[in-house]
């Protein structure tokens, strides 16, 4: 069925007639085919209503790339609108004055003892000092689960002869302080989103534990429920992140994007496989091409980017030589070097590069400045730096929120740079040229 | 009349206690009585004029949110606009739902002993639905044991010792990373010597795309099937209600593997009704035999097309709620 659609897919947006823009029509047609992909994904139905009809205004008169169909680019938008949604918020766990308690609570079965293990394997590779503490006194067993898993990867397991969930999380704090442990974990049992009694339990143990963060623990298998799910525990529990869990299968895992969208928490962790190292980063990117499922779609764009990535090095480098630099190259230059960014650690074990590749730490928000202050001027100065004048240079400073003086030291960088441009230009090499756009726009 | 457990098991029809039977049905709707689900909130808040496309386009989008896919999402809504007259849309749709399952389910017990392999992917309560099927089976005057398939899971075999007490029944354990078809041979072998009724055997969760588990569940199988010709007599898929799309993919694959011949809907208690396995019993022809409405003992019930349909529309419960 996955493959009849996707045969579908590729027909309708790949004989949408081809245009330079994206219109109404083109978009409509298209939005149908990806309507339908997210549903089959198990994206919440109203989640899916909502997200087509923004990523609709999105893309209305965008340029569509050349050697890519307007349907192809229609699916390129939505990719990154996916992963950009995706992706909001901060992935990483909180810490506070020791002991950080750190909750974990779901549906039954979604995999919250097992995450716990892994999250306790991965916080002590961190160098922290995790210990866990079993609160589910409800399912058979589910204790000695945990003290299993804990003896597997030697993490201490607080079981307690209590039998009230409350007071055994209690106590587990205070034996936790007591140990000098910085991380504990508490391990729920699974409950339903409707169960009263439970989740009356739940706010119970998180009022007793005072938790830095409280993961909602959802598996990649859910479909249209998950927005109830997650909106039940939000408003009951207030969560603050989620691990998906079972990702190791083929389901497109729809729900994490429905739950991203209703309730705003980040996914923080993906969980893997049922061995505890299994658990890893969330990689929205990743997560946003499962969902639409359009592999032979998005490898076709990914080609395409590279194409046209490689006609615009060609086209830079023709620039290089003639010794021209303008602000339009200056941006693209820095957002190659961003796109660069992972390479850098490869490209500093070659001999001789090593001393160039330092201080092309281009960290993001200077990169957003130099991008602001560019992105302020008009078109005709970019194209001819020298007309900013005086008043130009106030505007452009008003327009990006900056000083004058970083406009000021911009305008000069850039002329740095065309200078080293021309000597290139003339064979030589032009030593400095990382460095300087790496120091552009610091303060 | 909802399928009674008599019929089920194919015994001779003890009259079952009016209060559980509409207990099932409180519980079949879950929280119903307080917050209708989403799907029958959908369904109520269509005002159905079957010469309007929208309204027709809304019923379709209703049945998505009841995670019952879009192609037999299209099927049911072509279903319903073939019929001549519609008094009530849930009515309708409920009867429309019911039609797409096969006859009542049975449990095939006429084997001494009968041996039924329980399968599906992780966590969706395949070691809880044998505890409770272990202790319906009991009650119904059947000697019951039950195998520790599962050896790779941390305490599994424990949580499988507890069900198995609860429920009075028989039970064979196994050592932890031992051969799971080593552990269904010896089930099978004592349940001969002991002289059981019925062995069930429990396994390990396994996600379908993992070929190297799915061959090892094969190989279970295949060694039960050697030491009992004509076992399993039942191999039951435990599929979680709250599964999406990727339901119908599981229950293809583990029926390639290992010949499912039902599938154990549970977790019907919460919000989700579970509308995949409507694409599975039509699609696939797997017939629905079990649901599982909870974490007790008795939480396990007979599967009847004509409550799931209605619990699934939310529409009128009919007769069980006029005796609520
Ligand atoms: N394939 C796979 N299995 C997983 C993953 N995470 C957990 N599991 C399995 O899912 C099943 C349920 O996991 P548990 O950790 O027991 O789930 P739980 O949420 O603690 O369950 P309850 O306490 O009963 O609510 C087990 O078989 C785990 O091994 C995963 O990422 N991939
Ligand atoms: N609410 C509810 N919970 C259920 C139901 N059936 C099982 N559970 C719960 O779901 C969780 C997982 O159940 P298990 O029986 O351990 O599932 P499993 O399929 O054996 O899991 P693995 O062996 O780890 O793959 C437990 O917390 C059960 O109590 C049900 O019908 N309703
Ligand atoms: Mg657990
Ligand atoms: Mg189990």
């Amino acid at each position: 069925m996955f493959d009849a659609l996707a045969d579908k897919l590729q027909g309708v947006l790949g004989g949408l007639r081809k245009s330079g823009r994206l219109d109404e029509e083109t978009i409509g047609k298209a939005m149908r085919e990806i309507r339908l992909a997210l549903l089959e994904a198990d994206v919440n139905f109203k989640v899916v209503k909502e997200f087509v009809e923004s990523v609709r205004e999105r893309a209305l008169g965008q340029d569509v790339l050349k050697s890519l169909t307007p349907g192809q680019q229609v699916v390129k938008i939505v990719h990154e609108e996916l992963a950009a949604l995706m992706g909001q918020g901060d992935s990483r766990l909180a810490f506070g004055r020791p002991p950080t308690v750190i909750l974990m609570v779901g549906l039954q079965g979604s995999g919250k003892t097992t995450a716990s293990a892994k999250l306790a394997l991965r916080l002590r590779k961190e160098g922290k000092n995790p210990a866990l503490v079993p609160v589910d006194l409800a399912r058979p067993a589910a204790i000695e689960q945990l003290e299993q898993l804990g003896k597997q990867i030697q993490i201490p397991v607080y079981r307690s002869e209590l039998r009230d969930p409350v007071a055994v999380a209690r106590e587990g704090l205070e034996r936790a302080r007591a140990e000098g442990i910085d991380v504990l974990i508490v391990d729920t049992a699974g409950r339903l989103h409707v169960d009263e009694a439970l989740m009356a339990e739940l706010v119970a143990i998180r009022d007793a534990t005072k938790p830095m963060n409280i993961l909602l623990v959802l598996d990649a298998m859910t479909g249209q429920e998950a927005v109830t799910v997650a909106e039940a525990f939000q408003q009951q529990v207030a969560f603050d992140g989620v691990i998906l869990t079972k990702l190791d299968g083929d389901a497109r895992g729809g729900a994490a994007l429905s739950v991203k969208a209703v309730t705003g928490k980040p996914i923080k962790f993906a969980s893997v496989g049922e061995k505890l190292d299994q658990l890893e980063v969330f990689h929205p990117e990743r997560m946003s091409s499962r969902i639409l499922g359009m592999g032979d779609v998005l490898s076709l764009i990914e080609k395409a980017e590279e194409a046209i990535e490689a006609d615009d090095a060609v086209e830079m480098e023709k620039r290089m030589r003639s010794g021209e630099f303008t602000f339009d190259d200056f941006l693209q230059s820095y957002r190659m070097l961003r796109r660069m960014g992972p390479l850098k650690g490869v490209l500093g074990m070659i001999p001789g590069l090593g001393k160039q590749m330092e201080g092309l730490d281009v960290d993001e928000k200077q990169m957003a400045r130099v991008e602001a202050i560019i992105l302020s001027m008009t078109p005709k100065e970019r194209r001819t730096p020298h007309l900013i004048n005086g008043s130009r240079r106030l505007r452009i400073a008003r327009g990006s929120g900056v000083s004058v003086q970083e406009v000021n030291k911009l305008l000069t960088a850039r002329k740095e740079m065309q200078k080293m441009m021309k000597h290139l230009g003339k064979g030589k090499m032009p030593a400095l040229s990382p460095q300087a756009l790496g120091r552009a726009g610091r303060r | 009349m909802t399928l009674g457990w008599a019929e089920l098991l194919g015994d001779a029809a003890a009259p079952e206690p009016e209060e559980s039977r509409r207990g099932l049905f409180r519980r079949l709707r879950g929280g119903l009585s307080r917050s209708r689900t989403a799907l029958a909130e959908r369904i109520a808040a269509i005002r159905f004029d079957p010469d309007d496309d929208e309204t027709w386009q809304e019923l379709e989008e209703a049945l998505i949110l009841g995670d019952v896919g879009v192609q037999a999402a299209g099927e049911l809504v072509q279903r319903l606009g073939r019929r001549r007259s519609i008094d009530d849309l849930g009515t309708a749709l409920a009867e429309e739902v019911a039609g797409l399952f096969g006859p009542p389910p049975r449990l095939d017990l006429a084997h001494k002993p009968a041996v039924i392999l329980v399968v599906g992917v992780n966590g969706t309560g395949k070691t809880t639905t044998i505890g409770k099927l272990a202790s319906r089976l009991t009650a119904s005057g059947r000697s019951v044991l039950v195998g520790a398939g599962d050896t790779f899971r941390a305490a599994a075999e424990e949580q499988l010792e507890v069900w198995a007490k609860r429920a009075g029944a028989d039970f064979v354990g196994s050592n932890k990373g031992q051969d799971p078809a080593a552990v269904a041979f010896d089930a099978i072998e004592a349940g001969i010597a002991r002289g059981h009724d019925v062995v069930i055997i429990d396994t390990a969760g396994r996600l379908h795309t993992q070929t190297n588990l799915m061959e090892e569940l094969i190989k279970v199988r295949r060694v039960i099937e050697r030491r009992l010709p004509g076992a399993p007599h039942e191999t039951l898929l435990v599929l979680d209600a709250t599964t999406g799309q990727n339901g119908l993919q599981q229950a293809k694959i583990f029926s390639q593997a290992v010949q499912v011949t039902g599938v154990v809907l549970t977790k019907l208690d919460g919000t989700a009704k579970g509308g995949i396995v409507i694409p599975i019993a039509y699609d696939l022809g797997l017939p629905v035999k079990l649901i599982g409405v909870g974490e007790t003992l008795d939480d396990l019930r007979p599967f009847d097309a004509a409550d799931f349909g209605r619990a699934l529309v939310g529409g009128d419960p009919g007769e069980d709620t006029a005796a609520d």
